[in-house]
């Protein structure tokens, strides 16, 4: 928590690092914050450690070491029993679009309202906003086999967003799509965004995300590479990464 | 509460609607959890209505007291009215030496023996009935001893050996039966577990998801509970069945079997106590089953 800054980072990477048994160090020494309602992208080849980064957001994994702070909470403090609750802060997007083939559009998206408890009445209402920003309002008693990709996409965003979730995190959620749909999903995820919600959208598509002006996080090894910055945000300092990280930034960037 | 209410009741109809989806493996599931608790409670019916049976052999479990020559018919009949007061006594019948006498000379085959006797020789008798809760060999062994020690009494008899091995086999039957009890029970459990494992490892991606939106490992877990206790109740049901058909079927030859014996014992049932109890007996096995598995397989199952 630092004192001395506006506002808390919705997010905050000091020094993490991530190996895994095997011996693979997926993540070296990543420092970097990201705002609260801003939109990043994590930009980066395969295996340069996007999809690590988003599963230590999610507690699926655990840095092995550093230290993650996400909405004022340091993950290091939830133990196993709190991991749900925490996730419950979190909307999640996925390449695979993670939907239950035997339930309907409707249940499917109402999932993480049931999860919280949320009471029968207001599911409805709040399944429909969702599938309504989205666009597939239609599909509510469909089941996802008789979707397209791109509007099974669509329905996974639906999920994610169904609880007014403060946090955004999508590995690379237009892996599968066409350039206008992977426009249009991006152009939703910049319309939560622009309510306030902090989105962290991890992408190889290069060509897509340069039509969106938002700040680009590049990962290369494991190591954070470049960041360039399309909105100053108070809180990203260069000086303060160069002490804290240790890494040798290269000046062109 | 209300809102609990309605999640917990969701959950338990929502299971068994899954549950009705695979009409054959749930049938096959319990079928094997039927006859697993219909084993223990056959044997239950057996040993209880041989217990019914051993209690109407009241007559073999007399004492008999015979008292002293000195003793008169008063006097007998005021120690039998003393002994009809006791807890442990159910009933006393004072047979006058004369009475006895007359049956002996009946009965014995030494009619023409008897009349050379100038006296008569037989003391007044008693013959106490224990009550029911003196039955036991201990109880009994005391009664006699009590009895024993009376200054009206001559000698007390009690004829109870076969009596005493019949009890002590029933003893032993019922110990056999609560052992084959505890191992079934198990092996229900064992069952359950087993099934709900396989429900689980079916149901991988839905729990990995589920896990991912945030739910509870209490959320997640509880589907497969209610499965579990669905699986429990069809089970005590189908026990409940084959129980009551059994002595249905085996009614009438033990009817007959009893009249024959000189008895009017009649086989008897579960109940319905009975029956209830052998539901809950289902559900608590099938909650169980399902609490440990599910408990340590979903453990394993986490997004990747």
């Amino acid at each position: 928590m630092n004192a001395t800054a506006v506002a808390q980072p919705m997010i905050r990477f000091q020094s993490v690092a991530k190996r895994y048994p095997n011996g693979r160090e997926a993540l070296s020494n990543l420092t970097l914050d990201v705002a609260a309602g801003e939109m990043v992208f994590l930009t980066g080849h395969s295996g340069a450690g996007k999809s690590t980064l988003l599963k230590l957001l999610a507690l699926i994994e655990r840095p092995t070491r550093g230290s993650l702070i996400v909405n004022g909470q340091n993950l290091a403090t939830i133990t196993r029993r709190k991991i749900p609750a925490y996730r419950r802060q979190l909307g999640m997007v996925f390449q695979d679009h993670k939907l239950l083939a035997d339930r309907s559009i409707f249940d499917n998206v109402s999932l993480p309202l049931v999860v919280a408890n949320t009471p029968p009445r207001d599911i409805g209402k709040r399944v429909r906003a969702a599938l309504d920003q989205v666009g597939l309002l239609k599909y509510e008693q469909a089941k996802p086999i008789e979707l397209s990709t791109g509007e099974q996409q669509r329905v996974g965003l639906a999920r994610a967003v169904v609880t007014k979730p403060p946090l955004l995190i999508a590995d690379e959620p237009t892996g599968n799509l066409d350039p206008d749909l992977s426009l249009e999903v991006m152009n939703i995820f910049k319309r939560f965004q622009e309510v306030g919600v902090t989105v962290l959208i991890a992408s190889h598509n290069v060509q897509l995300i340069e039509q969106f002006n938002a700040r680009r996080i590049h990962l290369e090894g494991g190591r954070l590479l470049e960041q360039s910055n399309d909105g100053a945000s108070p809180l990203f300092d260069p000086t303060r990464l160069l002490d804290q990280a240790g890494v040798k930034q290269d000046s062109a960037s | 509460m209300n809102a609990w209410l309605a999640r917990h009741l969701q959950t338990l109809v929502g299971s068994l609607g899954r549950l009705s989806q695979q009409p054959i493996a749930t049938a096959l599931t319990v079928l094997v959890m039927g006859i697993a608790l219909a084993l223990p409670a056959c044997l239950d019916v057996l040993v209880r209505n041989a217990q019914a049976a051993g209690g109407s052999w009241d007559r073999a479990l007399d004492v008999s007291v015979y008292l002293k020559q000195s003793v008169d018919a008063d006097s007998a009949a005021r120690l039998a009215d003393k002994l009809r007061q006791r807890s442990d006594v159910k009933a006393v019948q004072l047979i006058k030496a004369d009475e006895a006498l007359q049956e002996f000379r009946e009965h014995s085959g030494f009619g023409e023996a008897l009349a050379a006797l100038s006296n008569n020789p037989l003391p007044h008798t008693l013959v106490v009935t224990p009550a029911e809760n003196g039955a036991s060999p201990t109880a009994l062994a005391n009664l006699r001893d009590e009895l024993s020690k009376l200054s009206e009494v001559e000698v007390v008899q009690l004829d109870t050996d076969w009596v005493q091995r019949y009890l002590a086999m029933l003893d032993t039957v019922r110990r056999l039966v609560t052992m084959v009890a505890v191992l079934l029970a198990v092996g229900v459990v064992v069952i359950v577990g087993n099934t709900i494992r396989l429900d689980i490892q079916n149901r991988r991606d839905e729990i990995e998801v589920t896990k991912l939106v945030g739910g509870s490992d209490a959320f997640v877990r509880r589907p497969f509970l209610y499965c579990g206790v669905w699986y429990g109740l069809g089970g005590g049901i189908l026990a409940w069945l084959v129980v009551t058909v059994a002595v249905a079927l085996l009614a009438g030859p033990v009817q007959r079997i009893a009249g024959l014996y000189g008895s009017t014992f009649n086989l008897s049932g579960l109940g319905f106590v009975g029956g209830i109890e052998l539901l809950a007996l289902g559900v608590v096995l099938g909650w169980l089953g399902s609490f440990a598995a599910a408990t340590r397989h979903l453990r394993a199952i986490e997004p990747r």
